[in-house]
C-alpha cells in the first residue's frame, strides 16, 4: 500500500511498518494527530487531551525504535473512552458526578496498550456512563459525528456510547480508540461513522479499572480504520487478568494472522428475526449485498433463526439498568467525586449529590434500574429479563450448530439528527436493536463498514461470532471489507486551522 | 404493573435522587411508558429455563490469602471532597 | 425438655406466664490474612485506612476476587457444625446506603448459602443439654467503621474493617431464656476458636451476635420480634435479652403491641432503644454480583478438609468422660479452647488425667479468677503445672505440699521440681522418721491417744498434729498407718 504523505491518513498497520522503515518518527506521528485534534474542537470528541503525555511517550517510542526494542504497537497514538481510568490523567465516565476525579491506577486495558508502546492522545467523550446511543447524555455536551449528509449542514449524532472514539477515528485524529460495549456502544457508533468497531467475547478483555456500566454486559474493544487494525490491537488489549474473575484464562490467538485465511467453506447464518420493520429497505438492500459478497468468495450462506430475538432490547433495558443502580451507588459523594455544597445532613447529601451529578438519563436507568430489583418485582422484571437472556443465548447455541458466524445489519438506520430523538427513550433504544443480543449472550460481534446511504451516510454491516471465535468473526469483517472497499470520507468542516 | 407517583417518590427515595415535583411527574410518565414496553417479556413461556447465571463458562477462581494491598491512606484522600487525619468525613450519623 | 425445665425458664409478667424465644445471628470474622475481595490487611487497630485498597473504597472499575482461605474456613465452620455443605452457592449484592459501606452494596450471600442447615450442643450449668438448630452459614463482607464522638457535626469513617470476610451464622429461634443464649454463644465460640475459623476475640469485634427476640403466651405462635443489633458479649447478650423481654412482655401487657424493628443496646443503662438509621423500610434488592461467578467446588475436597478437622468440643468432652472426669469437669475444660489446650499440655507434660483436672478446679481456676486472669495470661506453664501434679501422683510431694508449691510457682516462678529440692519440699516417706515424730506427737498427747482408742474417728486430729510438726513433709498415708498400728486401730476403709 503507498503511504499517504499525511500521516493521520495511516492505519495502525501503515504507521507500524512506516514506523519501523524510519520513514516518520513517533514524534512527527503523535504531533501530526496533535495538530489534527487540536483543529476539531468542534467535533467535542475529547473531553480531556494530552498532547505532552503524548509527545513525551513518542520521544520513548523513538529511542526503543532506534534501539531495536520496539513494542507491538510502538509509537502508535490512540484515543481512550474516557471510562477507562487512567493514572494521573482525570477521567469522568462524563459525568459531573467524576468532573473532577484523578484516578490513582490504571486500567488492564490501557495498561496493556502502554506496555506495548502504544501512546494516548487523550480521552474520549461517551454518553455518560456509557448509557445511550447518541453520545447527547454527556456533561462535556454532545460529539458531533464528522460526516454530514449530502448537501446538508445538519449536525448528526456520531453514534454511542463511544461516540467520541469514533469520531476520532472518522475524522482522523487517531489511529485506534477503545471502546466499551453494553448494547452496541462499540459497534453501533462504528457504523454510523465508517469505522470498524470489534466488541469481543465476554471476558476477552478486562474489565478491572474500567468504571462500570452493567458488569454482565460491558466489553472493552478496538475501535479502528480497517479490520486489520482492530486484530493487532485487539491482541494486545485481550487477555486473563487475575484481577477480573469474569476474565478468561484462555491463549489470545494472533487475530492478524487469522485474518489470510479467507471464508471459504465458512458457513454464514442469516438470522431471519434481523429483519425488522421499519428499518430502511436500504439497510436490507445492504444486507443482500453482504450476502452476496461473502457468497462471492466462497462462503456458504445459511438461513438460521433466532426466536427471541424481539425480547432481547426489552430484556436488556431490564437487566442493565438493574445492575447500574447498584453499580452506581458508589457515586455518593463520601470518598470521591462530586459533592454538593451546603448540605448538612446524609441523606440529604446523598440525594442532592446524584441529583446534581448525574444527568438525566442516568437518572432514568437508576430509578428503573431501582425499581425493577425492588421487593415485590425481582420475580417480574429482573428474574424474566435473565431467564430470557438464557433463552437468547440458547438461539445463538442452536444457530451455530448451522454455521460459523452470523452476518446481520449494524444498526436499523444511519446517523441521525441530534436533538431528533432525544424526547422518546425508547425510539432511542430501538438504535441498539441488532446488537444488543450479543451482549446477553456474551458473544463476539464486529461492525464493519459497508456502504453509503441514499443520503451519504456511513452504513455497517455485523458478524456475530461463536464465544472466544474472535478470528473467525475478523476473518469474515475483512472479506466483507475487501468486497465493500468502503473508502469514502467526511469533508472535514470542522477543521478550525 | 403501572407506577404511580408515590411509588416514583419511593423509588428515589432507595436510589438517593432527590426529585422536585416536576421531575416526579417526568419520570412517572417515563417509567410508565418503559414499563409497557418491556411488558411484552411477559408473553414468553420461561416455564423451565434457569436465569443467566454467568455469561462465561468459567469456575471462580480464588486467590491465596496473601496481603497484597492497601498502606496508602493518603492516596485514596486524594480525590475525597472533605477529609480529616486520613479519614473520610460526612456529615454527623445519627443511630 | 422436661416439663418443669420448660416452666422455670418461663417469665413472669402481671397477667401470667411468657416464653421468651430467642435467635441468634452471630458475625464471626474469618481469621485470614487479607480481606474476603482484596488484598488489603485484616489487623486490629491500624492507623485509619491504611489497610484499604482501591477495591475496599470502592473506586470506579474496582472488581472483587475471592479470598480462597476464606471459603475453607467456611466449609470446615460448616463442617464442626455438622452441617450441609453447598457444593454451589452464589454471592449476591445486598443494596443499601450507608457512608461506611463504600460500594453502595454488600457482597453477601442470600438464596444460595455455602453452608446449610447444621446443629449444636449446648450443655447448660443445670446438667440440661439443648440442640440449637443453624439455619445457615454464609460469607460476607463487613462494613467500615463510623466514628461520629470525634466531631460535634461530622462522622469520621475509617474503611480499614471495609470488605474483611464475616461469616454469618443464623440459627434457628430455639433458645428460651438469655442464659441458653449465652451460653449457645460461648459454645458457638468455642466451636469456632478450636477450629481456628475465628479467633472469638469479642473485644476487638471479631464476634457479634444480632439477637432476635419475642415473647409469647407457652403455646402460643411465634410472637413479633426485635432484633438487636451488634452485641458484643456474652454478658450484654443476656442483658440485652433480659431488658428486651422485659419490656416486649410490659408493652403487651399494658395494650401495646410489638413493632418489629431494629434496636441498639446500649452497656452503660443496660437498655435497648430503637435505631434510627435503620427506621427506614429495608429494600436491599438483592441480586447475584455480575462481578462474581457462582462459587463451585467438589464434594472430595470438602471430604478433605473434613479429614483433617481437628477433635472438636463435644468431641473432647466425650474422650475426656472417657478418661475419668465427671460430665461435669469435662464440659467446664472444653468450654474455652484455652482451658483445654492448658489440660492437655498438662498431660502431655506427664500429669494423671483426673489429678490434673483437680489441680486445675481446685487450685488454679481460683487463683486466676481472683486475679482476674484468663488461663492464658496466669504465671505457671501447662509444663509447671504438669510437674506439679506428677509430684503429687509419685508422692513426691504431698497434696499439702502442692498447694505451697503452687503458691511458690505462682509468685516466684521457676522450675517446680528444682523448688522442691532447693526448699525441702520433698514428702517425708522415710518411716523411721514418721515414726518418730508420731511417737513425739503421742507421748505429748497421752490423753488424746485414749480418746482415739474409743472413737477411732478422732485419728485425724494426730494425723493433722504429725503434719504440722514435719512441715507438711510427711506422707499422710505413712503418717495415718504407723499411728493406726501404734494404737491398735483397724485398718483404714
Amino acid at each position: 500500500m503507498a503511504l499517504s504523505s499525511d500521516p493521520t491518513r495511516f492505519t495502525i498497520a501503515d504507521a507500524r511498518d512506516a514506523l519501523a522503515g524510519k520513514q516518520i518518527s513517533a514524534t512527527e506521528l503523535a504531533q501530526a494527530h496533535i495538530t489534527a485534534l487540536t483543529a476539531a474542537t468542534a467535533l467535542n470528541a475529547f473531553i480531556t487531551e494530552t498532547p505532552d503525555r503524548a509527545l513525551s511517550a513518542a520521544e520513548t517510542s523513538d529511542a526503543r525504535i532506534a534501539a531495536g526494542e520496539a513494542r507491538p504497537l510502538e509509537g502508535i497514538p490512540l484515543a481512550i473512552k474516557d471510562l477507562f481510568c487512567t493514572k494521573g490523567v482525570r477521567t469522568t465516565a462524563a459525568s459531573r458526578i467524576l468532573d473532577n476525579f484523578f484516578p490513582t491506577y490504571e486500567s488492564t486495558v490501557t495498561q496493556n496498550l502502554w506496555d506495548a508502546g502504544a501512546l494516548m492522545l487523550g480521552k474520549t467523550n461517551l454518553d455518560e456512563f456509557a448509557m445511550g446511543s447518541s453520545n447527547e447524555t454527556s456533561y462535556f455536551g454532545p460529539v458531533i459525528n464528522p460526516w454530514r449528509a449530502r448537501g446538508r449542514n445538519e449536525d448528526l449524532v456520531p453514534g454511542g456510547s463511544s461516540g467520541g472514539s469514533a469520531t476520532a477515528l472518522a475524522a482522523h485524529l487517531a489511529l485506534g480508540a477503545t471502546g466499551t460495549d453494553t448494547g452496541g456502544s462499540i459497534r453501533q457508533p462504528a457504523a454510523v461513522t465508517g469505522i470498524v468497531g470489534l466488541k469481543p467475547t465476554y471476558g476477552r478483555c478486562s474489565r478491572w479499572g474500567t468504571v462500570a456500566f452493567a458488569s454482565s454486559l460491558d466489553q472493552a474493544g478496538p475501535m479502528t480504520r480497517t479490520v486489520r487494525d482492530a486484530a493487532i490491537m485487539l491482541k494486545v488489549m485481550a487477555g486473563h487478568d487475575p484481577k477480573d474473575s469474569t476474565s478468561v484464562d484462555t491463549p489470545v490467538p494472533d487475530y492478524e494472522a487469522a485474518l489470510n485465511t479467507g471464508v471459504k467453506g465458512l458457513r454464514v447464518g442469516i438470522p431471519k428475526e434481523y429483519r425488522i420493520d421499519g428499518v430502511p429497505e436500504e439497510m436490507d438492500a445492504l444486507w443482500q449485498r453482504g450476502v452476496g459478497w461473502l457468497k462471492a468468495q466462497g462462503a456458504e450462506i445459511v438461513d438460521v433463526s433466532l426466536p427471541h430475538t424481539k425480547y432481547a432490547l426489552p430484556a436488556y433495558y431490564i437487566v442493565a439498568p438493574a445492575e447500574a443502580s447498584s453499580n452506581l451507588a458508589r457515586y455518593d459523594g463520601v470518598r470521591y467525586g462530586h459533592r454538593a455544597p451546603g448540605v448538612s445532613d446524609l441523606i440529604g447529601l446523598y440525594e442532592r449529590t446524584r441529583a446534581e451529578g448525574f444527568g438525566r438519563e442516568v437518572r432514568r436507568r437508576i430509578m428503573i434500574g431501582t425499581y425493577v430489583l425492588s421487593a415485590g418485582y425481582y420475580d417480574a422484571y429482573y428474574l424474566r429479563a435473565q431467564k430470557i437472556r438464557t433463552l437468547i443465548a440458547r438461539d445463538f447455541t442452536q444457530a451455530f450448530q448451522q454455521c460459523d458466524v452470523l452476518l446481520t445489519p449494524a444498526t436499523p438506520s444511519a446517523a441521525f439528527g441530534i436533538g431528533s430523538k432525544t424526547s422518546d427513550p425508547v425510539s432511542m433504544y430501538l438504535n441498539d436493536v441488532f446488537t444488543v443480543t450479543v451482549n446477553l449472550a456474551g458473544l463476539p460481534g464486529m461492525s464493519v463498514p459497508a456502504g453509503l446511504s441514499q443520503d451519504g451516510l456511513p452504513l455497517g454491516l455485523q458478524i456475530i461470532g461463536k464465544a472466544f471465535d474472535e478470528e473467525t468473526v475478523l476473518r469474515a469483517g475483512r472479506a466483507i471489507e475487501t468486497a465493500a472497499g468502503f473508502n469514502a470520507q467526511p469533508q472535514s468542516w470542522w477543521r478550525t486551522a | 404493573m403501572a407506577v404511580d407517583r408515590d411509588t416514583v417518590r419511593r423509588i428515589a427515595r432507595l436510589a438517593r435522587l432527590a426529585v422536585d415535583e416536576d421531575q416526579v411527574v417526568a419520570m412517572e410518565g417515563e417509567l410508565n411508558a418503559l414499563l409497557t414496553w418491556v411488558e411484552q417479556l411477559q408473553e414468553v413461556n420461561v416455564e423451565g429455563v434457569p436465569p443467566m447465571a454467568s455469561v462465561v463458562e468459567q469456575r471462580l477462581k480464588l486467590r491465596e490469602d496473601v496481603v497484597t494491598d492497601g498502606g496508602y491512606a493518603q492516596d485514596l484522600m486524594l480525590n475525597a471532597p472533605q477529609t480529616e487525619d486520613n479519614f473520610f468525613v460526612v456529615p454527623k450519623v445519627v443511630e | 425438655m422436661s416439663e418443669a425445665g420448660n416452666n422455670a425458664k418461663l417469665l413472669n409478667g402481671a397477667t401470667g406466664k411468657w416464653e421468651v424465644v430467642i435467635g441468634l445471628e452471630v458475625h464471626a470474622q474469618v481469621a485470614s490474612k487479607a480481606k474476603l475481595f482484596s488484598g488489603a490487611a485484616t489487623a486490629f487497630g491500624a492507623a485509619p485506612n491504611s489497610q484499604v485498597s482501591l477495591i475496599d473504597a470502592a473506586l470506579p472499575g474496582m472488581l472483587p476476587v475471592i479470598n480462597r482461605f476464606c471459603v475453607e474456613q467456611a466449609v470446615r465452620t460448616g463442617l464442626g457444625l455438622k452441617a450441609k455443605i453447598n457444593l454451589h452457592s452464589v454471592f449476591d449484592r445486598k443494596n443499601y446506603f450507608y457512608p461506611d459501606l463504600p460500594a453502595g452494596y454488600q457482597i453477601s450471600q442470600y438464596k444460595q448459602p455455602v453452608v446449610g442447615e447444621g446443629e449444636i450442643f449446648v450443655d447448660m450449668p443445670g446438667g440440661e443439654t439443648i440442640t440449637v438448630g443453624i439455619e445457615r452459614l454464609h460469607l460476607e463482607q463487613d462494613a467500615g467503621k463510623s466514628i461520629h464522638d470525634q466531631h460535634p457535626d461530622y462522622t469520621y469513617l475509617d474503611l480499614n474493617r471495609a470488605g474483611v470476610a464475616l461469616m454469618e451464622i443464623v440459627s434457628r429461634p430455639d433458645l428460651r431464656s438469655s442464659e441458653e443464649a449465652a451460653a449457645y454463644l460461648r459454645k458457638l465460640r468455642a466451636i469456632l476458636r478450636y477450629l481456628g475459623t475465628c479467633d472469638g476475640n469479642m473485644d476487638e469485634g471479631s464476634m457479634r451476635a444480632d439477637v432476635n427476640v419475642s415473647v409469647r403466651r407457652p403455646g402460643d405462635p411465634l410472637g413479633t420480634r426485635c432484633e438487636i443489633k451488634n452485641v458484643n458479649s456474652m454478658r450484654f447478650v443476656q442483658q440485652s435479652v433480659d431488658y428486651e423481654a422485659r419490656r416486649q412482655i410490659d408493652l403487651i401487657e399494658a395494650g401495646g403491641t410489638i413493632k418489629q424493628e431494629t434496636r441498639l443496646f446500649d452497656s452503660r443503662t443496660g437498655e435497648t432503644r430503637p435505631m434510627r438509621s435503620k427506621e427506614e423500610a429495608h429494600d436491599y434488592r438483592y441480586f447475584p454480583d455480575p462481578d462474581l461467578l457462582p462459587l463451585t467446588f467438589e464434594q472430595a475436597w470438602v471430604d478433605e478438609l473434613a479429614r483433617s478437622l481437628p477433635e472438636l468440643p463435644d468431641e473432647k468432652k466425650a474422650r475426656f468422660i472417657q478418661a475419668g472426669l465427671s460430665p461435669y469437669d469435662a464440659s467446664v475444660l472444653v468450654a474455652e479452647k484455652e482451658a483445654t489446650d492448658y489440660f492437655e499440655a498438662m498431660v502431655a507434660a506427664g500429669a494423671e488425667t483426673k489429678a490434673a483436672a483437680n489441680w486445675l478446679s481446685n487450685e488454679y481456676f481460683g487463683r486466676l479468677n481472683k486475679a482476674g486472669m484468663g488461663i492464658g495470661e496466669g504465671p505457671i506453664s501447662p509444663q509447671a503445672a504438669g510437674a506439679i501434679v506428677r509430684m503429687v501422683i509419685d508422692k513426691t510431694i504431698s497434696s499439702r505440699g502442692a498447694k505451697d508449691l503452687t503458691d511458690i510457682v505462682w509468685h516466684e516462678g521457676g522450675d517446680p521440681r528444682a523448688i522442691v529440692e532447693s526448699r525441702g519440699l520433698k514428702q517425708v516417706s522415710d518411716e523411721s522418721a514418721i515414726e518418730a515424730a508420731v511417737a513425739a506427737v503421742m507421748s505429748a498427747n497421752p490423753d488424746k491417744c485414749e480418746e482415739v482408742k474409743a472413737k477411732p474417728k478422732a485419728a485425724a486430729w494426730f494425723v493433722g498434729q504429725v503434719m504440722k510438726s514435719t512441715g507438711g513433709k510427711a506422707n499422710p498415708q505413712t503418717v495415718n498407718a504407723i499411728l493406726r498400728r501404734r494404737l491398735g486401730l483397724p485398718e483404714d476403709g
